[in-house]
């Protein structure tokens, strides 16, 4: 039941957008959300939107994956959307008791809609179409330079790939001692929240010793194979621009450059 | 014949809790391993055998006495990463020594960090799986590999620092019979192929019985040395420190009480069989 679950949520994949390098697109993500925020009305959020299809278009990946990644926060959206549409100081459209909706109010609230939607689309089409590792791979390379002001970039990369490393095999022991509780006369599906958050305590406690233990072996592990943290290590896979790398970033600084000259004109 | 490890009068306590006695885990043990050579180490829980092999690539440092690991003390901290090159570490649990997502990233692990030059790189880590038999899974995640593969992919990230000496602390001890049989053949094979020098860890006795040279600890000393023949065969003494010689030798051994003239030194199923044949 557990070993279902996915994080990190990759779609494996051949596709263009698969295929560039993790830095690009991490660059490239954080371009996308510097023109969202620059997008001032219509015309200019039409230019992401178009960018954003274009984007899914070359992934292949399911429209429908990414509007379900929107759930878990369509609590936020409407929240904020009600925020902004309520609280707009404007000329007045309709007034409800102490309410007053304006028509900037529903502009507000429509863009602010729009903008955290594709904002979340934009991320997501990141870590869909980049395994965890790539991910961490890229970050670590792309934040490389900041080791300089003694930011710990080598040992946080370290400890996101080990703690991707052993998920599989955590969820496997959950489920071990989910059943040795259980076979104990452990009883997780009955009773109040509370009942229920106090049963997770036998899974808990050994779960967690297991892990420090666990944590101990591979820190020996480590240093028998000779690890003395980042300095002076190679890779044995170096990441390489490639050309397409350059003609996508080009393309996106483009859309940049065109969203900042039609904010310019308010448009 | 030069040797690879060997300590003199070592012995180590753990430290101990307040108001304890430290434990004495090791007595004065002597102890020199040859280069190429199979050994086995024998003992049951308590023996101090793997705190013996621990101080092999200076994961433990004696409290007394001194460890040399191809000819380098083992508490010089200057010589620390060539000792652990030189003397690789397979441990008991699989699970807890893989350190990345896929596997050839885990066998290139200890290489990377000596620095090995990316080409240098790929070409190590290509032979040291094809060296364990694991080349088609290079691209594999191991969470999917059963335990006798993930022991050959830690065995192989070991060979992959080019190491002179494979030290394997009770690595067969979590395995299935048939995981096992693949740990112990890849092991023996590396041995006879590579000249890689091979100290094998284990309370299984049918293990010790492939062995060039058998060692048996109790209580922190080692208290028989020699080869496989000659050690597990001594069924009274080896019962006497909490030990069972290998079935074969058993079952020869019952058959003499009984009064059947049949030798005690056949340790392969197919030489026992032939024993009681000739004695019949």
């Amino acid at each position: 039941m557990l070993k279902d679950i996915t994080l990190g949520q990759y779609f494996p994949g051949d596709s263009l957008a698969h295929r560039l390098d993790p830095r690009t697109k991490l660059i490239l993500t954080v371009i996308y959300i510097v023109t969202l925020f620059c997008a001032k009305s219509f015309v200019s959020y039409g230019v992401v939107a178009a960018l954003l299809v274009t984007g899914v278009k070359i992934s292949g990946v399911a429209p429908k994956a990414l509007v379900k990644g929107l759930k878990p926060i369509l609590f936020i959206v409407c929240f904020t959307a009600a925020l902004n549409l309520l609280y707009t100081p404007g000329d007045v459209l309709v007034s409800l008791w102490i309410f007053k909706i304006t028509t900037q109010g529903i502009f507000t609230a429509f863009f602010m809609v729009l903008r955290i939607t594709m904002l979340i689309m934009g991320t997501f089409l990141l870590t869909y179409t980049t395994s965890p590792i790539a991910l961490t791979d890229g970050l670590e390379t792309l934040l490389g330079p900041l080791k300089k002001i003694r930011v710990p970039v080598h040992e946080l990369a370290m400890i996101m790939s080990i703690a991707l490393r052993f998920i599989p095999t955590l969820i496997e022991e959950t489920d071990k001692i989910m059943s040795a509780q259980k076979a104990r006369g452990a009883d997780f599906e009955s009773g109040n929240i509370f009942q229920r958050a106090k049963a997770l305590v036998p899974i808990l406690v050994p779960l967690f010793i297991s892990a420090f233990r666990r944590a101990d072996e591979l820190a020996v592990a480590m240093e028998c194979r000779c690890y003395h943290g980042g300095e002076g290590r190679t890779k044995l896979h170096v990441l390489r621009y490639q050309a397409r790398d350059y003609l996508v970033l080009l393309a996106y600084l483009a859309v940049l450059a065109i969203v900042l000259i039609l904010a310019r004109f308010g448009l | 014949m030069a040797e690879i490890i060997k300590t003199e009068n070592l012995t180590f306590s753990y430290p101990a809790d307040e108001g304890q006695e430290p434990v004495q885990a090791l007595k004065g043990v002597d102890l020199s391993i040859e280069k190429g050579s199979f050994v086995v180490v024998l003992g049951h829980n308590g023996s101090g055998k793997s705190t013996l092999a621990k101080h092999m690539n200076a994961v433990l440092l004696p409290s007394g006495g001194k460890v040399w690991v191809a000819e380098m003390d083992t508490t010089r901290e200057d010589l620390l990463l060539e000792i652990r090159r030189q003397v690789g570490m397979v441990f008991q649990n699989p699970d807890n020594q893989i350190v990345a997502n896929v596997v050839e990233e885990d066998v290139a692990f200890g290489p990377e960090n000596l620095g090995v030059p990316t080409l240098e790189l790929q070409k190590r880590v290509s032979a040291a799986l094809q060296a364990v038999g694991m080349d088609e899974f290079s691209l594999h995640a191991p969470h999917h590999l059963s335990g006798g593969q993930k022991q050959r992919i830690a065995i192989a990230g070991v060979i992959a620092m080019e190491p002179a000496c494979i030290v394997l602390d009770e690595s067969t001890a979590m395995l299935d019979p048939c995981g096992r049989r693949e740990v112990l053949d890849t092991v023996r094979r590396l041995n006879r192929e590579k000249g890689i020098t091979i100290v094998l860890i284990t309370h299984h006795m049918d293990e010790a019985a492939m062995a060039d040279r058998v060692v048996v600890m109790d209580n922190g000393r080692a208290v028989m040395d020699g080869p496989p023949e000659k050690i597990l065969v001594r069924v009274e003494e080896l019962r006497a420190i909490g030990l069972a010689a290998p079935h074969t030798v058993e079952l020869l051994y019952g058959l003499r009480e009984d009064g059947f003239d049949v030798p005690l030194g056949a340790l392969q199923v197919e030489a026992c069989a032939k024993a009681i044949a000739e004695s019949l």
